[in-house]
């Protein structure tokens, strides 16, 4: 899938401060019986945003107008449970570029990496004066610098360095795709198959 | 230097290591099924690329499956049509599938070791997380997204990061009336559902190796729900016996030279794992869930903690990198996450859970839908009935448990007393075929997850093993099953027996 290039992203951030949020609660699976990878965003967050009777929950973030932004922070363990990446296509289709958590599950993140969608990990401390400053102010701006590895706080000048290995960093960057890296590697593969052959 | 079980099989897996990054991984085996592969084909097709491999891979339809009437077509569309699209992608690239009715459909989870296409030392990749189920043949398993399906797909490898290792030993006699299911919520109960984020966990101790493969299988299920990658056991006779004569299975000469291999493999007497954690199977008690995600559990006894009680208390021997477990879980914003579940769940701090009303029952899933389960059940029903308030669903994981209930008399017993068999899938453990717990109902379920919403819009699910699941369908109550176990004197264990009807 061509995706568009990540380098700096900076907007106003929406902020869920709640941990565990899991794949049900980020795209219920009653919603994925599409076969495609569009159109996941309208139903992102779905029990949250909206009641039983398909209203509107008016006070659920990104019903309110602190829910435009291109930047989702969220608490600890964002993406646990199932592996539907019908998750990570949603928060992207949705609009968003970036997760930022005090870390993620495991299969979300690789999800997040393949899509675009850059998941930054920040530290406690990070966390918590991001949370902080968006409950004192109502607002927030976080901008992700992916070539510098660091996400800053330009209101209060906080920054920090985030972990991404430069496979993945460079993937991001130029929009590379693991299909054709492995693809170029197809010898190695084909080599690796005859050796586990012949040592059986 | 001494390697553990997963290093081994990790190592010999590596087609190449990127410096500074991922390596490239060899995966033997690939599952699918309808949910999370046909934007895979969608994305191999779109670009001219086809299935590299595709004798490797095997399909299965059972996320959207219906439990009645799978003779019949599917009469819901959104259901039908990714089903529909994976007969046809299976069978553009010649990948073999399984299709609904065939006499080795079923649960990806379970046909694939049913199948004897899950072996020892393999690595296996599906996409879905609770692909670690395969684990408990000795094989690293995990879960993958769908652009991963689709490496697999047209590579046969996954550009992939080597996890960290932790080992969960778990020693001594289970009670009776104690079950597999028990061990992994009492674990999780105690470490969180992010103890093992980043790690693959291999699990041993005495306990562990007493356990049947059907057990196994359902303590390595689980292991995501601690956040990890995988959970494996290494393989012994219980497992090879469990193989031996499958479909799939290495015959003859092959056969003897594979079990001379998969001896081999088993982690060095002193290894380095990066966090160790160890229970004594003597604690364990039948386990239920009180909230919103499988960490939340507790002794069917005990009673809902109070919001700041539900810390968890964990025995560390040997922990080298620590994990934030114990002090997350007694900040602020945990005890307010314990409060939102209660609300959620309509439980009171303090309460008890005994006696209390459930309206379902689900007996399946790839967590408890194998016939040592459907044994489990009807032993305790036998010569009883069903609540009449109670509705209950039981739902083989397979054609062939299904085949195995009526084969070894366990459809009449359940039919007598006041049960109906289904016929194999997912279920109501994910509501995604029409099988949906109603708003605000009790269900005692077998699964593996109690998210908001996970069995249906405001389904209120708790987890449990197939005995107190038996248990609870009888008296229409949350019931420990220890009280029937006990006043029949029925000997219904979880030791190794394989089954034997192949």
């Amino acid at each position: 899938m061509k995706r568009n290039k990540f380098t700096i992203v900076e907007s106003r951030a929406v902020v869920i401060p709640k941990d565990n949020i899991d794949t049900d609660q980020i795209i219920p699976a009653r919603f994925l019986k599409t076969t495609s990878r569009e159109g996941f965003g309208k139903n992102l967050f779905y029990d949250w945003r909206y009641n039983s009777s398909g209203e509107k929950i008016e006070d659920f973030i990104l019903n309110t107008s602190n829910g435009e932004g291109t930047i989702l922070v969220a608490g600890r363990n964002f993406g646990c449970g199932s592996s539907r990446e019908h998750a990570a296509w949603a928060i992207a289709d949705y609009g968003f570029r970036a997760v930022v958590s005090t870390f993620f599950a495991d299969i979300f993140r690789s999800n997040a990496l393949n899509n675009g969608l850059l998941p930054v990990q920040v530290s406690e401390r990070f966390y918590a004066s991001i949370i902080n400053y968006s409950k004192s102010n109502n607002s927030l701006i976080l901008k992700i610098d992916l070539m510098k590895k660091q996400i800053s706080n330009p209101q209060t000048d906080d920054s920090e360095k985030f972990e991404i290995n430069n496979y993945k960093q460079d993937c991001l960057i130029n929009g590379f795709d693991d299909i054709d890296y492995l693809l170029s590697n197809i010898n190695e593969i084909e080599e690796y198959e005859l050796y586990k052959a012949s040592s059986l | 230097m001494s390697k553990t079980l997963f290093d081994k099989i990790w190592e010999s897996h590596i087609v190449k290591q990127i410096p500074e990054g991922p390596s490239i991984l060899y995966i033997d085996r690939h599952f699918i099924h309808e949910v999370t592969s046909p934007q895979a084909f969608t994305g191999l097709r779109n670009r001219g690329r086809k299935v590299l491999r595709p004798l490797q891979t095997f399909a299965t339809c059972d996320h959207n499956v219906p439990t009645r009437d799978q003779d019949l077509t599917i009469e819901e569309h959104s259901s039908r049509i990714p089903i529909e699209q994976l007969a046809a992608n299976t069978k553009e690239h010649g990948i073999t599938y399984f299709p609904l009715g065939d006499p080795s459909n079923g649960v990806v989870h379970i046909i694939g070791p049913e199948l004897g296409i899950t072996q020892p030392g393999m690595t296996i990749v599906c996409g879905d997380s609770h692909t670690s189920t395969h684990g408990a043949f000795g094989s690293i398993a995990f879960g993958i997204g769908t652009s991963e399906v689709e490496m697999v797909l047209a590579t046969q490898t996954l550009l992939q990061t080597k996890p960290k290792q932790m080992l969960i030993k778990v020693d001594g006699e289970l009670s009776k009336g104690v079950c597999a299911k028990d061990i992994i919520l009492h674990i999780i109960s105690r470490l969180g559902t992010s103890a093992g984020t980043g790690h693959f966990i291999e699990f041993g101790g005495s306990t562990i190796k007493g356990l049947s493969m059907e057990g196994r299988m359902t303590i390595c299920n689980m292991s995501i729900e601690m956040g990890a990658r995988g959970g494996l056991i290494a393989p012994d006779e219980v497992c090879f016996e469990y193989l031996k004569g499958r479909p799939y299975s290495p015959a003859g000469d092959e056969w003897n030279k594979a079990v001379s291999r998969w001896s081999q493999l088993k982690s060095d007497a002193v290894c380095n794992f990066d966090a160790v954690y160890q229970f004594d199977a003597a604690d364990i008690e039948p386990m239920i869930t009180w909230g919103t995600n499988p960490g939340m559990g507790m002794a069917v006894t005990g009673k809902v903690p109070h919001s700041e009680g539900h810390v968890a208390e964990i025995d560390t021997i040997e922990t080298t990198v620590t994990q934030n477990v114990a002090v997350a879980k007694s900040d602020a914003v945990e005890i307010s996450m314990a409060k939102k579940a209660l609300d959620y769940m309509g439980f009171r701090e303090g309460e008890p859970l005994l006696g209390l009303p459930v309206d379902y029952v689900f007996l399946g899933s790839c967590t408890n839908g194998r016939i040592e389960d459907f044994r489990a059940f009807a032993g305790l029903v036998k010569g009883r009935q069903k609540a009449s308030g109670v509705t209950a669903w039981l739902v083989p994981g397979s054609k062939l448990v299904e085949r195995e209930i009526e084969a070894e008399g366990l459809g009449k017993i359940l039919r007598e007393a006041g049960f109906e068999v289904r016929q194999p899938g997912c279920s109501a453990c994910l509501g995604m075929n029409e099988d949906k717990i109603p708003e605000g109902k009790y269900c005692i379920s077998t699964t593996n997850r109690n998210f908001e919403g996970r069995q249906g819009p405001g389904a209120r699910t708790i987890l449990a093993g197939p005995l107190v699941a038996a248990a609870s369908a009888i008296t229409g109550v949350i019931t420990d099953p220890r009280e029937l176990v006990n006043a029949i004197g029925s000997e219904i264990t979880y030791k190794s027996k394989s089954a034997n009807t192949k």
